[in-house]
């Protein structure tokens, strides 16, 4: 661990480079894909800096503008790089086609850090999570080039070899090249659903750290929290460049009211709490308000709203609701049936057919879980959990015995195995 | 992880420049645009404050500011971060900027770790 030294100067141990890395390496690829116009080159260059950075800083310390030192570097080897490859220096030239590199004029490296609403940034982020990527490697690329982790980190938190998350992302930057995506933002006709395709990536991120369970290495639900951050990211540049969506809020406001019951999820065991069980004092007030605020800005920005603000608006109302009881179950009710037209999705109908047995009763709820397509939900344990809740609201305890162990017997999470098995024999008690 | 940073130094006699206080609201804004900063603001002098202390025998005192102590308490910063050293380097950038628009300025950030779900159960994280 460092520690503070004597001539005051500041530490430059791994860590302090590694936290520079993660303060600066967004904006040192985005400036440099801007250079090179080819994001691949640009994050094999800044991992050329940081390679450089973790060689000298240790011995002499962080300098006092380090992204200016990351971006020099990586430019002095852009440009040897070049001299020494003119292979590599026509195929950037071809992608590059009439933006071509500009790395040897010498106002290109003030220009590449001069981004100061960030455009540069959120083009990569529009790049990393392009359509033409299959959605592994749009997730492998984008925590490479935005948040800065290392391949084996993201192949932890994925539990997937090192190998694996590696050629993720070098297949990723091939798929850009070979298809000629150029770093640009998208054009007005196609901005809102290539923003969605962004929110889309961050989304899985989280909910890939979400479903992390006890025991797990912990990168795994450090995921969520970089989610987060790039969430809270996307939501600031958007409303930038993109000042009438509402969906970058939205997302935001999801994941920092999702966020904020982390700590009451878990009992002291690691057993999951569900919602209504869960100490409310636990939640994180903080990311409640930060959560709310988001929400406020969705509604504000004036476009149409879509499923994350329509998510966000249900996480709202628990983060809101005093207590369990006291839980406005007809606004979530309400806002599950806009939510079931933006987004039919099976997982959607099942908790609006929860939502809606909560705010008129197990009858309500059942009838529309009747009407459910459950073909895609074949195998899916919380079709017969959430079935076996309904049955013991309406007091039908034995029926709704048979479907937690259903559940119980479907599930591959451990920690909800026991849940479910536990309400099973709890509603077989009360039969 | 979260981290409080809580600025203190002696308070001097002139206001801080208007170029200080431009340059820690767009460092503030930068650091809350990358999603580490969640929450800052700065601290009136201990005059407009109070202390409420407690005796062993259960008396309570409450005082009216100011505090004799050389040193106030300036601003605090809340950031979210992967690592300590992350938290260390937002501070250090904010601190360097003092010297670079205030010459002859001192004072001290304490970096204080705020315990987090990280912290208890199997999930607990190794410290950073």
């Amino acid at each position: 661990m460092t520690g503070s030294t004597p001539t005051g100067t500041a530490p430059g141990g791994v860590a302090a480079v590694e936290a520079v890395w993660r303060i600066e390496s967004a904006r040192l690829v985005a400036g440099l894909a801007r250079l090179t116009g080819d994001v691949g080159t640009a994050e094999e260059l800044a991992q050329d800096a940081l390679v450089a950075a973790l060689e000298q800083w240790p011995s002499t310390g962080v300098p006092p503008n380090p992204g200016a030192w990351l971006m020099t570097t990586a430019k002095n080897r852009a440009v040897d790089g070049f001299r020494r490859d003119a292979v590599h220096r026509r195929a950037v030239e071809r992608i590059g086609r009439d933006t071509p590199p500009v790395v040897d004029e010498s106002e290109a490296l003030d220009d590449a850090l001069d981004d100061p609403v960030g455009d540069d940034v959120l083009r990569l982020l529009f790049t990393a999570c392009h359509p033409a990527l299959k959605r592994e490697y749009r997730v492998a690329l984008t925590l490479r080039c935005l948040t800065g982790l290392r391949t084996d980190e993201i192949a932890r938190a994925f539990l997937v070899p090192e190998s694996v998350a590696g050629q993720r992302i070098s297949r990723a930057k091939k798929a850009l090249r070979d298809r000629g995506v150029r770093f640009e933002m998208p054009g007005p006709a196609e901005v809102r659903s290539r923003l969605a395709g962004v929110l889309e990536v961050i989304y899985l991120v989280f909910n890939e750290g979400y479903s992390a369970t006890a025991g797990d290495d912990w990168m795994r639900p450090a995921l969520s929290t970089e989610a987060l951050r790039l969430a809270r990211l996307t939501a600031a540049l958007a409303a930038q460049s993109l000042p009438t969506e509402p969906e970058a809020h939205g997302l935001a406001a999801l994941l920092e009211l999702t966020q904020s019951r982390a700590a009451a999820r878990h009992d002291p065991d690691g057993r999951p709490v569900l919602l209504q069980h869960q100490d409310r004092r636990r939640w994180d007030r903080l990311l409640v308000r930060r959560g709310l605020t988001a929400l406020a800005r969705a509604h504000d920005a004036g476009g149409p709203i879509g499923p994350y603000t329509l998510q966000a608006a249900i996480a709202a109302c628990h983060a809101t609701a005093p207590s369990a009881e006291e839980t406005d179950w007809a606004r979530i009710a309400g806002l599950y049936d806009v939510l079931a037209t933006a987004w039919p999705t099976p997982v959607v109908a099942l908790n609006r057919a929860m939502a809606h047995g909560h705010a008129f009763g197990p009858g309500a709820g059942l009838a529309l879980l009747d009407a459910v397509d459950t073909a895609a939900l074949a195998d899916y344990p919380q079709l017969p959990g959430v079935r076996g809740e309904l049955l013991a609201m309406a007091g039908r305890h034995r029926e709704a015995a048979d479907r937690f162990a259903e559940a119980a017997a479907l599930t591959r999470n451990e920690a909800e195995r026991a849940l479910f098995t536990e309400r099973a024999e709890t509603a077989r008690g009360s039969a | 992880m979260r981290y409080l940073v809580v600025l203190e130094a002696t308070q001097p006699p002139t206001p801080p420049p208007a170029e200080l206080m431009a340059g820690i609201m767009a460092l503030g804004e930068e650091a809350t645009r990358a999603g580490a900063m969640v929450d800052n603001a700065g601290l009136a002098p201990s005059a407009a404050g109070a202390l409420v202390a407690l005796t062993g025998d259960g008396d309570l005192r409450v005082t009216d500011g100011p505090f004799a102590e050389s040193k106030e308490m300036i601003s605090y910063a809340l950031y979210e971060t992967a690592t300590k050293a992350e938290a260390v380097e937002w501070t250090s950038r904010f601190m360097r900027l003092h010297h670079q628009l205030w010459p002859g300025w001192e004072g001290e950030a304490r970096v204080l770790k705020v315990f987090g779900p990280e912290d208890f159960g199997p999930d607990a994280a190794p410290g950073a």
